[in-house]
């Protein structure tokens, strides 16, 4: 299921509770992978980010302040929660994933195992 | 996007995938991208005190949020900026939003124009409107 794009696309793993699907960009460089999900109204301790074998797992709760006898009248946004899973490539160094949460903009970057990075290899002149 | 049945003749995988071909409309995100209609996505909600609107704009320095309310009319506009894909790098996804964007939401007549106040926190934009002093409920005591 990967041989290129580093990263293909899963279906959700658990269905048990619906989610929505976070819009999300992957751009791949020699070095690794850098994944943008946008996750907005999940604060830092309602993320969950887990690397279980090779799937990534992105799962976020919606924290909003609303306020006390407030009654929907339209939602765009109509469930609290947010999950999507991706397949990691072999060529990718999972227990080396570093991330961060900014203004709802979850920032990803796995970097590849030290066997799949470019290497230039010196050539010896006789 | 579901597919249709490899094994024809299994008439309860058909009537599965016709059940969930009827849901589709009404499901609230029925394709594997996750793609929204409109950026940033609305939810409005009203008390008896106060209009609330929340604008999911992850991403967007606050400074440049625009909010305006004109005649009765609620203006959100800003620009999202994304950075550039470096050289040599692939973009293997892209869904998220980039550019300029603007919605505007027309607001109840009892709204009050000068008791208007907007935070971003987390990515989401939440403008609340008091309702004019004269709209709020009361309750009048019997003399």
């Amino acid at each position: 299921m990967s041989e290129n794009p580093a990263v293909t696309k899963a279906t959700e793993i658990s269905r048990d509770e619906a989610a929505l699907l976070p819009p999300t960009d992957v751009i791949e460089d020699a070095g690794g992978i850098t994944l943008y999900a946008d996750l907005p109204g999940v604060p830092k301790d309602k993320l969950a980010l887990q690397v279980e074998a090779d799937t990534l797992t992105i799962e976020g709760e919606v924290a909003l302040d609303l306020p006390e006898g407030m009654e929907s009248s339209h939602a765009e946004v109509s469930l609290p929660r947010y999950r999507r899973a991706f397949t990691l490539s072999r060529e990718l160094d999972s227990s080396r994933v570093s991330a961060e949460l900014n203004q709802g903009v979850l920032k990803l970057r796995i970097p590849k195992a030290e066997h799949a990075q470019p290497r230039r290899i010196e050539i010896q002149v006789a | 996007m579901y597919y249709r049945s490899l094994f024809p003749r299994d008439l309860f995988a058909e009537l599965d995938r016709l059940q969930r071909g009827m849901q589709q409309p009404f499901d609230p995100n029925p394709n594997i991208r996750g793609l929204t209609r409109g950026f940033p996505a609305l939810n409005v909600g009203g008390s008896s005190q106060a209009v609330d609107i929340y604008a999911f704009a992850p991403g967007i320095d606050p400074a440049t949020l625009e909010v305006h309310l004109v005649k009765g009319m609620l203006t959100i506009a800003g620009e999202r900026k994304v950075d550039p894909v470096p050289e040599k790098a692939t973009l293997h996804i892209d869904e998220r939003f980039a550019g300029r964007f603007r919605r505007v939401v027309s607001l109840p007549d009892d709204v009050d124009p000068n008791a208007i106040e907007a935070k971003y926190r987390d990515g989401v934009l939440h403008v609340r409107i008091l309702r004019k002093e004269e709209a709020q409920p009361r309750r009048i005591t019997i003399q």
